[in-house]
């Protein structure tokens, strides 16, 4: 179904073959096939109009450069502006302060608490000593789950009693850290279902008690529509630093992550990319665009089509060899 | 650019659980659709909210081309709710699990990515079939998720009833197989296999869940599982590619829709129901043990969109 459209923005875009400056009417041609190619990627609707709004404005009149065709021009400006938009912000991991805590919130299922392991692991190969903090009481066996997977990577993890307050767990796992002479805290909070005014509420008040110096919000790499009202209402509750997309892994496009981004302005600094807790990798804009686009393998033609300077316009309309999804962790970046 | 702010959603039934969605959307759209001429922007408006709804944006459109295609409709809002509902396969309103073969107990398989709610899903639907009297037997073959059978028993706890469990790591085949012994040795009413959460593109899990779905039917020929697919209501367009896969592994009989109440509007279900004529069961709508309702097509379409009327 999205190798159909996106091969549907192919032709469309390949058909597009004016030179000199891209007219008004190749522009409303592509505009109709990018909007509906974000649309199925889960862009957020009114992301996804005030997005067409701006690279329509850009794209008319704009000189085509090189040996690009009209179409691979317009592909060249979205793909510019959604690499942009993803690249808000800086994408480094904060470890300010002795402890440097992170918290990790969102919805359940999302991955918090195997991105906890994950990041726990990342910050052992930055030279930390970091300690997890099982911080959701609510879900049945997470700390088992969060202790298990800390005893694989050799990781302690903070735990307490049944009744303990998810703050006071907060400040204990703070105060364990510097018992153990730890210098980096993961916090896995509870997940929540609904934008719930009493959990939220905890959220807030755990990152008042250990101010966290990165407070990341996982989101599932498969959410649709509803991610923006999720990142809005977390974004209200606490001051978020960044975003991991999880189960990156799978062949969902990611729109989530543009739709996040655009609307809080909050950086993505990581991908989750399977179930190993290696399995968590730096994030690189271009990389989703050209997923979320759904062509990654058009915009290579079209910077090796600017490289060469001519023939490109050929390379553009053949199909890259068994088709499919670019992968965002096996293609290299490409600047 | 401006986005509806966030609204408190109480957890209970399926319209407070929808409320939100149907704020969002079709008031906007009961606003603009006049008794008398409808306009085009208004049907463009209803395509959007279907979009900001998950249904994705091919199948939105074609929601409204058959809904302008209505004769006299009542309103355009009723002209879209029987679009929509035309978009569900057919449905038994007193559809139950049953056994198929006398003596035999009835077997659940649940499937679904990770993070969906499957454990949390067979937790709520052990209390209600052992509410409703059925002897339940549960089968713990997520062996790789740390303790994900730990979780599962506390459910079991919860419920009142037997769980079959195995070491970490170990073959959920094997755990399935004993699950199933012990369900006909206990006489057992029902036995509900949670599977280890996996992404549907990864098809050496797919094959392994395929082989728990043939050890279920050596084990008990003519079972026919009950195989539900469980979906996260905040899925966007993947779910379709999920249930897809899903499907063509195991041969899925139901769906269980799920956080339903986290606002979410869960419209990739038409676009599952149409093109896999997959069925919806149940929905989760809250985080309450008794949150598991069985799925009304009528009231989901109602609760999403509005009440009956413009």
């Amino acid at each position: 179904m999205f190798d159909v459209l996106s091969d549907r923005l192919r032709q469309t875009l390949a058909s597009l073959t004016g030179r000199g400056r891209i007219s008004e009417a190749d522009v409303d041609v592509a505009m109709r096939e990018i909007r509906l190619t974000l649309l199925e990627a889960d862009v957020n609707f009114r992301v996804v109009r005030d997005f067409i709004v701006r690279v329509r404005e850009q794209a008319i009149g704009a000189e085509i450069l090189g040996s690009l065709s009209a179409g691979q021009q317009v592909v060249k400006i979205v793909h510019d502006e959604l690499v942009a938009l993803l690249g808000v912000g800086g994408r480094a991991l904060q470890l300010q302060g002795n402890p440097a805590v992170i918290s990790l919130v969102g919805l359940q299922g999302s991955g918090k608490t195997t991105t906890a392991a994950k990041l726990a692991r990342h910050t052992v190969k930055l030279g930390r000593r970091p300690l997890l903090v099982a911080a959701d009481p609510y879900r049945p066996a997470a700390g088992d789950q969060l202790e298990t997977l800390g005893k694989a990577l050799d990781i302690p993890v903070h735990r307490a009693p049944v009744g303990t307050s998810v703050v006071d767990i907060a400040r204990g796992g703070v105060e364990a850290a510097r018992r153990l002479v730890r210098d980096t805290v993961i916090i896995d909070t509870a997940g929540r279902l609904t934008i719930d005014d009493a959990l939220m509420a905890e959220i807030a008040a755990v990152n008042a008690a250990v101010h966290p110096v990165e407070t990341l919000l996982v989101v599932d790499a498969m959410t649709g529509q509803e991610a923006v009202t999720v990142a809005q209402a977390f974004a209200a509750s606490v001051p978020l630093t960044g975003l991991v997309l999880t189960k990156v892994d799978g062949d969902a496009r990611g729109g989530a992550a543009l739709s996040i981004a655009s609307v809080t302005g909050i950086p993505v600094k990581f991908l989750g990319t399977g179930e190993k807790s290696d399995a968590l990798d730096v994030f690189h804009p271009d990389r989703l665009a050209g997923r979320i686009l759904g062509m990654g393998d058009v915009l290579t033609l079209v910077e090796r089509a600017q490289e060469r300077g001519s023939g490109g316009t050929r390379a553009f309309s053949t199909r890259r060899a068994g088709g499919g999804l670019p992968s965002v962790q096996e293609r290299p970046c490409r600047r | 650019m401006t986005l509806d702010p966030p609204v408190d959603v109480p957890a209970g039934d399926l319209d407070s659980g929808l409320s939100r969605s149907r704020g969002g959307f079709m008031s906007r759209l009961r606003g603009l659709f006049g008794v008398s001429a409808v306009r085009e922007e208004a049907w463009e408006i209803a395509e959007e909210a279907l979009i900001g709804g998950d249904l994705g944006a091919s199948l939105a459109a074609r929601v409204v081309a058959s809904a302008r295609e209505i004769r006299d409709p009542e309103s355009p809002g009723a002209a879209v709710r029987t679009a929509l509902a035309g978009l569900l396969v057919p449905r038994d309103p007193d559809w139950d699990l049953r056994p198929t073969v006398p003596g035999h107990p009835i077997v659940v398989l649940v499937v679904g990515v990770n993070g969906t709610g499957k454990t949390t899903t067979i937790g709520k639907l052990a209390i209600r079939e052992s509410l409703a009297g059925r002897r339940v037997v549960l089968a713990a073959a997520d062996t790789f998720r740390a303790a994900a059978s730990e979780q599962l028993r506390i459910w079991a706890d919860r419920a009142g009833v037997d769980m079959v469990a195995h070491a970490p790591g170990a073959d959920p085949g094997a755990v399935v197989f004993d699950a199933l012994d012990a369900g006909v040795a206990r006489g057992a009413d029902i036995v509900i296999i949670d599977t280890a959460g996996r992404l549907h593109t990864k098809q050496n899990l797919m094959d392994e869940l395929a082989k728990i779905r043939r050890i279920v039917d050596r084990r008990l020929p003519g079972a026919q599982p009950e195989t539900l697919f469980v979906l996260d209501a905040t899925t966007g367009q993947n779910g379709l590619a999920q249930a897809a896969a899903f499907h063509q592994a195991v041969g899925l009989t139901g769906i269980v829709l799920t956080k339903l109440d986290s606002s979410a509007r869960g419209g990739i279900v038409f676009a599952i129901e149409d093109h896999l004529k997959i069925p919806v069961r149940y929905v989760g709508v809250g985080e309450g043990s008794r949150d598991l309702l069985p799925f009304d097509p009528g009231a989901f379409i109602t609760a999403l969109y509005g009440t009956p009327g413009p």
